[in-house]
């Protein structure tokens, strides 16, 4: 099928970007979205132009190292899918498609599509772990944990830091990012000693990093590949109100 | 001479007496000692976070984004303990049996006992993290079987074990980077390790977004940095994933083994096109309830449910009645293989397998099963489009998992002393065929619990050596090489994309190098090899600029594959036997089965570089087995 593209190029930070045309003739739609971008790339060459930079890496939907806006849209046209999982099956002969990078403060424009997610990291840097060093864990079975207590846990432990939470956020929030992540660890035993820190140093992080503040859109959930729940967001709150009141008591 | 400094002792004594002897390093004098961690999957982000809590200065290095997206993500279906928790007779000597087995008795007796003892510790160290494993009512932690053992020792956490294992790593060095103890190094690529007076040093590295190259220097390197089952582009792997570290380490004097022992994994699905760029995994697990089977007569192009039961070819069911499906990879793989090539292959491109659950589907109901596998299958029609509760999946082996890697000793040093090699990036445990749900665990339990004995036993030396800067000489040369390399590829201005290169490059060594290879495949390989490389030199077309520039850091490893490729090539035509995943054609019984020959290559083959196209030089490190007996691997 013909494809025609318009994409964000954009050579670093300091410069302004633009949307580029290019078409396509001939691409097959069992080809999956970034396997298009490869096919465009190589006829840049062709061309002895310079390729369109995007992110990816393991191409099937875990790493959470691909990433882009299509039509609007993050990840794309379909509900809880990667960029990477997405296939050309998706979009018709003769379609236009608009591919943008993730656009938040916190995540600066690197080139053309690859963006830079660090203010993720810097937010697991400041709480999201159970300190536990290497060599001083008790047997595992010494501590039970039931089985919907765990699989809840799994629900929350199940992101895979994309971005797209942020990116579909009209106000660039990591809220779902975040909570994911206390949701986890307060659900869980292990995580529970450090509980009162750990919210109140992740939460004051993702300010520091610049994301915006939760209104309630609930757009990230419809976005998120591992559709991770809203509701994280309001057990957040919680946890958060909490461990304000116990550090003031 | 190989030293592989096995310490004394009975089997299951040596780690004790190995631990209870190593050299301390001073509490106070840790800060002194600083350590590059290159990599930052299960085996880079577990060594870098230990050496930080230990008290060393960590410097830790990926090319991907963030230290959390290592490949490691990507491992579905489990990590193997000798917990026994099952009550059904595992025990570390038969998680060490079966793994020595598995690898068809060319792995290192006292490496895989560590392995399996160290086991149960890696289960409660990832549990105390909070990584969510499979729990039962009753709250306790779950387990299943995994191909080719009898016990069910795996421990796993969704479809996800990998992605959860690794996040439990990330976050104990997001503590340590946040604490100020290791430096982390996003979007980095090692291009040169630097060795002085014999020993590594530092590294070279260009940062991926500004292109700058930058020097970094240390008491000793640690590469964690993944397999290369990437050289044959198509693969189970990431698109990044490389041989670049470990190759430019081997040119600078780290022997490699077992390069050419490559497992293909038999349950993935097809390639469609000639537009594909990787094949994805479908978890082993499936073969717990899937059958599968090819139509009996070739080129049936009935569909599946048109073809009766008479008329289908269970052949793992034939031929293996024991261990039928669960079969283990290499044999699962090469008998796939074996009807492919025989014209019995399905799929647009004849070159896939059904995997059946109409069985299972009909004996345990479809909720049992989506219970079990929903997002395999979910996975499957996102990207084929097809619902696998109605029709047969269709599977074919891709290359996943690569047991070759640089040469280790008894530590996890390679022989320049200071330089570790951690997780996939070693060969040690894996003998020539690995064990599903064994790597996840080696590469953890060579970062967790190893390397925080092994490495401070080194660096303990290094207190009284002169401290090295980056304005040594040596680095200055290494940073030459890097720099000429890099404006090579850029003025080449031929007319060929490297991706066109690495998929011809992966073609060959698919045919020639891969499931099955024989002397004649071999050296027709070498020399097509040996054309295409001089043809990239000539006609590479590296399109940009120096800074953020993807084709030029493809164009960087596929130049490393070409001369991985051809020692692979050479490693396979040495060894006149089959084991494991090396499938010598010339050397099988009348029924197909692999022919090892014990009396001959009882050894590992450790290759010394010896300069640009040159041969290398084979060392050989014998393999004593005391503790089980050499038997015929049959899985009949
Ligand atoms: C699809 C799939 C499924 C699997 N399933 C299982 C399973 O169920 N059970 C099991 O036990 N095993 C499984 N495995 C194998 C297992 O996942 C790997 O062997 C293991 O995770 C490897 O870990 P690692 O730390 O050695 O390497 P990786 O996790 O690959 O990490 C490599 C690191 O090195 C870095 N790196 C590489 N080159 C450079 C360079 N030149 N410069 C800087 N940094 C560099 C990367 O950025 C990355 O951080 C699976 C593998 C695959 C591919
Ligand atoms: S490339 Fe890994 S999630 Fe898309």
């Amino acid at each position: 099928m013909k494809i025609y593209l318009k994409i964000w190029r954009q050579d670093s930070l300091a410069t302004a970007g633009e949307m580029v045309v290019y078409q396509l003739d001939e691409v097959s739609s069992d080809m999956s979205f970034l396997e298009m971008l490869d096919l465009l790339n190589e006829s840049l060459i062709q061309k002895s132009e310079r390729v369109i930079e995007f992110d990816h890496d393991c191409r099937e939907g875990i790493c959470g190292q691909c990433g882009v806006m299509i039509n609007g849209r993050a990840h794309g046209p379909l509900a809880h899918t990667t960029t990477c999982q997405l296939h050309m099956r998706s979009f018709k002969d003769g379609d236009t498609i608009h591919i943008e990078p993730f656009r938040a403060a916190a995540f600066p424009v690197v080139r053309d599509l690859k963006i830079n997610r660090h203010s993720l990291d810097k937010i697991i840097q400041s709480g999201g772990f159970i300190s536990a060093s290497s060599g001083e864990a008790p047997e595992a079975n010494g501590l039970l944990i039931s089985h919907p207590v765990a699989e809840a846990a799994f629900d929350a432990g199940s992101c895979i830091g994309c971005g797209a939470c942020v990116a579909t956020c009209k106000n660039s929030s990591a809220d779902l990012f975040t909570s994911a992540k206390i949701t986890q660890f307060a659900l869980l035993p292990q995580g529970n000693i450090e509980r009162t820190e750990r919210v109140l140093a992740m939460v004051d992080q993702m300010d520091a990093e610049g994301f915006g503040h939760c209104t309630n859109t609930e757009a990230c959930e419809v976005e998120c590949p591992q559709e991770i729940s809203v509701l994280h967001i309001a057990r957040m709150n919680y946890e958060y109100s909490k461990a304000l009141l116990l550090k003031r008591n | 001479m190989l030293d592989s400094k096995i310490p004394d002792g009975p089997l299951a004594d040596k780690w004790d007496n190995y631990k209870e002897h190593v050299k301390l390093v001073n509490p106070g004098n840790r800060k002194k000692l600083d350590v590059i961690v290159v990599g930052t999957g299960l085996a880079g982000a577990s060594c870098a976070a230990s050496l930080a809590e230990l008290g060393y200065n960590v410097k830790s290095f990926c090319f991907q984004d963030s230290p959390r997206r290592a490949h490691s993500v990507a491992a579905q279906g489990g990590v193997n303990a000798a917990k026994n928790y099952k009550n059904d007779g595992d025990s570390v000597f038969r998680m060490f049996s079966d793994t020595i087995k598995g690898g068809d008795f060319r792995s290192r007796e006292a490496n895989v006992y560590r392995l399996a003892e160290c086991s149960a510790n890696l289960i409660d160290q990832a549990v105390a993290q909070g990584v969510p494993f499979a729990r039962e009512y009753g709250g306790y932690l779950n387990n299943r079987s995994f191909g080719g053992v009898q016990v069910s020792r795996t421990f796993y956490a969704r479809g996800q074990t990998g992605q959860q294992l690794l996040l439990g790593a990330y976050q104990a060095l997001m503590r340590q980077v946040g604490s100020g103890k290791v430096k982390a190094y996003t979007r980095h690529e090692m291009l040169e390790l630097v060795v002085i007076d014999g020993k590594a040093k530092g590294i070279i590295t260009r940062d991926l977004v500004t292109g700058e190259i930058e020097r970094h220097a240390a008491n000793a390197v640690v590469l964690g940095t993944g397999g290369y089952g990437k050289v044959y582009y198509l693969s189970t792997l990431a698109m990044g994933c490389n041989s670049s570290a470990i190759w430019r380490a081997h040119k600078k004097g780290a022997y490699m083994s077992g390069v050419s022992w490559i497992q293909f994994h038999p349950t993935c699905l097809p390639q469609s096109g000639e537009h594909q760029s990787k094949l994805t995994l479908m978890s082993e697990s499936l073969r717990n309830d899937g059958r599968i089977w090819v139509p009996l007569k070739p080129h049936d192009d009935r569909k599946a449910i048109d073809i009766p039961e008479a008329e289908r070819d269970y052949y793992l069911e034939r031929r293996y009645p024991t261990f039928g499906n669960l079969a283990p990879r290499d044999i699962a793989s090469r008998a796939a293989k074996e009807r492919i090539d025989a014209g019995c292959g399905v799929g647009v491109m004849k070159n896939a397998v059904f995997l059946d659950f109409s069985k299972a589907i009909k004996e345990q109901g479809q909720e049992k099963i989506k219970e079990k596998y929903s997002n395999l299958f979910k996975i499957y029609d996102k990207i084929n489009a097809v619902n696998a509760y109605e029709e047969p999946m269709l599977i074919s082996p891709a290359a996943h998992f690569t047991m070759g890697g640089l040469w280790v000793d008894y530590e996890l040093m390679t022989t320049i002393p200071g330089l570790f090699a951690l997780g996939e990036a070693n060969f040690a445990d894996h003998g020539a065929n690995r064990l599903g749900a064994n790597s996840l665990l080696q590469a953890s339990v060579d970062g967790y619990f190893i390397a925080p004995y092994s490495i401070p036993n080194y660096l303990a030396g290094e207190l009284k050596a002169e401290k090295i800067t980056t304005d040594h000489p040596a680095f200055a040369e290494a940073e030459k090489t890097v720099r000429e390399q890099l404006r090579n590829f850029l003025t080449i201005n031929g007319r060929l994309s490297a991706d066109h290169f690495h998929k011809k490059l992966g073609q060959l060594l698919y045919n020639g190098c891969g499931l099955a290879r024989s002397k004649e495949s071999l050296t027709k390989t070498i020399a097509e090899i040996t054309a295409l490389r001089t043809q990239f030199y000539q006609d590479l077309k590296i399109t940009g600029d120096e800074k953020v520039n993807s084709e030029l850091e493809k164009a960087g490893r596929v130049a490393d594959y070409f001369d991985l490729g051809l020692l692979m090539c050479d490693d396979a035509l040495s060894r006149e036997e089959s084991c494991g995943a090396h499938f010598r054609e010339e050397y099988q019984t009348p029924d197909g089965e692999a022919l090892r020959n014990d009396k001959d290559y009882c050894y590992v083959s450790a290759w010394e570089w010896k300069g640009e196209l040159e041969p290398h030089e084979l060392h050989k490190e014998p393999l004593v087995f005391e503790n089980v007996s050499l038997t015929v691997r049959s899985y009949k």
